[in-house]
């Protein structure tokens, strides 16, 4: 059981919240075919650093993201749904922290 | 060596010491006809099959741990072919049918035990989808058949078929020649009998890159024991599908889950068949040892910790405990976990990539232990005539651009 810690309301049990996959991924504003797969279906799915997004269902009610590293389960960091991604630097030296 | 009575008589006096190696383990070559990536029962049946049916056996499968360690060695070995689509039926009944005579085809003995599978109705909804799926099993030649309540306590006398659970049980779906088979032993079969042909198994060999030349052909793979190419290389690497194939820029329909599962105490043989239930999602069965097999769910969230949560386990021992409450004293001995790599349709992909040269085979997520021969065979025709096997065709990867979806998720609820 994870300890997640929702940016609204701070750490809290695993289950409280849903998982909802992975962040930051845009609905393409005009697709072909192969663009639409890769939004609907291909993910990156990363052994290492990974941004997904939660939904604290039994509590505020709102997504967030979430930096976790893969193979630890270690939360590195979470942010507000609508604030930017963590620049590949910033994401490189959190990961290092979460080896 | 070939397995015998005589051979078996013969160890046994003496000590159980004259047995040889059951497969070489070679030095890696510098170039392969095939290099199959993962030497689970898939890739390793892959293997077999290319050397057996295609007569290619210049042929190394590669794993960065030991041989079947992945989850052919983690599963909990539940074999089936009563899958809803059309595709999946000639897929997993392909498979089912390999299963019948493979102990004898690969002078190994599999263990395959039909005992019967049974799977769970508790509400009006799951008995909609259990009589749905049987009619379309009957349809595709797939025995399948309706139980009531009293005719599944009489198949598997330990359920608790009172009216007073939680979830009561309204019926059942029954499989009579599904069952099990020894995991292991799969994987030891296959790998002796691909290594007697002239394959080399290369373990603690791990695939860290994948090179392609100037027209972005796929031809050789950097590993921890050094480069080896390849003519063609086909990806067998079920939770770790998506790193490896990044290797060589590819994203996949993929996302990979902690699997859990967990044993009891051994005891004497009480649990004739397999029940699963993918409502209150529980399955079992007793292993020939006496332990109770039992499998548990996914973590809700992308991870490759190999390990999963407590309140996983948890969960399926409470369902358990209300299903069979004879059980309710029973001691687990130990739980792990293994990567499963799930796809949107819970469909597994076989087939050719958008990179020439490169195969895959994935996506069997939480069930593919049942379809290990099936798989390995389909696999290894698509691999050596460049084009897929019939039976595989719909599984390409094309159908997540197409739309052709085989959505065995919504079919088949979680379990597998
Ligand atoms: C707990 C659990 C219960 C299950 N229960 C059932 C069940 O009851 N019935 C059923 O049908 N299925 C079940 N499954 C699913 C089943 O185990 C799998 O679908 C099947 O075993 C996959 O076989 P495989 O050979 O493709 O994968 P694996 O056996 O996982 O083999 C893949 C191999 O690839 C290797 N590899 C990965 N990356 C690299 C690399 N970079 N270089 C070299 N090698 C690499 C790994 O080390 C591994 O050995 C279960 C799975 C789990 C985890
Ligand atoms: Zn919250």
């Amino acid at each position: 059981m994870l300890l997640i810690p929702c940016p609204h309301c701070g750490a809290r049990p695993e289950n409280e919240f849903r998982n909802a996959g992975e962040a930051h991924i845009a609905r393409p504003a005009e697709a072909d075919d192969a663009a639409w797969a890769d939004y609907l279906y291909m993910r990156t799915n990363p052994k290492g650093v990974f941004i997904e997004r939660w939904r604290h269902i039994h509590g505020c009610g709102r997504f967030f993201n979430c930096v976790r590293h893969t193979v630890t389960d270690r939360i590195i960091a979470t942010y507000k749904a609508g604030d930017p991604r963590p620049s590949l630097d910033v994401l490189r030296a959190w990961s290092e922290h979460a080896r | 060596m070939k397995f015998s009575l005589l051979s078996l008589a013969r160890n046994a006096v003496s000590g159980q010491t004259a047995g040889p190696a059951q497969w070489r383990s070679p030095q890696p070559r510098a170039v392969y006809d095939v290099v199959i990536v993962g030497a689970g029962g898939h890739g390793l049946a892959t293997a077999y099959y290319l050397a057996k049916e295609h007569g290619i056996r210049n042929v190394a499968v590669l794993d960065r741990g030991w041989l079947g360690g992945g989850n052919t060695g983690r599963n909990t070995t539940i074999i089936r072919s009563n899958y809803l689509w059309d595709e999946s039926a000639r897929l997993y009944d392909h498979a089912h049918r390999m299963w019948e005579t493979l102990a004898q085809e690969l002078n190994y003995n599999v263990m395959f035990s039909p005992r019967g599978v049974m799977m769970l109705a508790h509400n009006v909804h799951d008995e909609q989808v259990v009589r749905r799926h049987i009619h379309a099993n009957r349809g595709n030649g797939v025995e399948n058949e309706w139980l009531s309540p009293e005719q599944a306590k009489a198949f598997c006398p330990p359920l608790n078929i009172s009216s007073d659970m939680r979830y009561p049980i309204l019926g059942a779906a029954l499989q009579r020649r599904g069952g099990t088979a020894r995991h292991d032993a799969v994987a030891w079969g296959y790998a002796r009998a691909a290594s007697a042909m002239g394959v080399d198994i290369l373990q603690n060999c791990e695939v860290q890159a994948i090179d392609r030349d100037a027209t972005g052909r796929a031809i050789a793979v950097e590993t921890s024991r050094g480069r080896i190419a390849a003519g063609k290389i086909g990806v067998v690497a079920a939770g770790h599908t998506s790193v490896v194939m990044a290797m060589a820029g590819l994203r996949m329909p993929l996302e990979s889950y902690p699997l859990q599962a967990l044993v009891s105490e051994p005891v004497k043989p009480c649990f004739p068949c397999v029940v699963m239930s993918n409502t209150i999602h529980a399955y079992l069965s007793q292993s020939y040892k006496g332990e109770l097999v039992i499998g548990a769910g996914t973590d809700a969230y992308v991870s490759y910790s190999q390990a999963g949560g407590l309140h996983i386990s948890a969960h399926t021992l409470d369902a358990i405990c209300e299903l069979f409450p004879m059980f309710r004293r029973m001691r687990m001995l130990r739980n792990w976990g293994g990567i499963v790599d799930v796809t949107p349709d819970r469909s597994p992909v076989i087939g050719l990539t958008p990179v020439p040269g490169l195969f895959v085979n994935c996506g069997w997520g939480t069930g593919g232990f049942k379809a290990t021969p099936g798989s390995g065979h389909v696999f290894a025709h698509t691999i050596a005539t460049g084009t897929p096997h019939p039976i595989a065709a719909p599984f390409s990867l094309e159908r997540f651009r197409t739309g052709r979806l085989i959505d065995e998720a919504a079919a088949a609820a979680v379990a597998h």
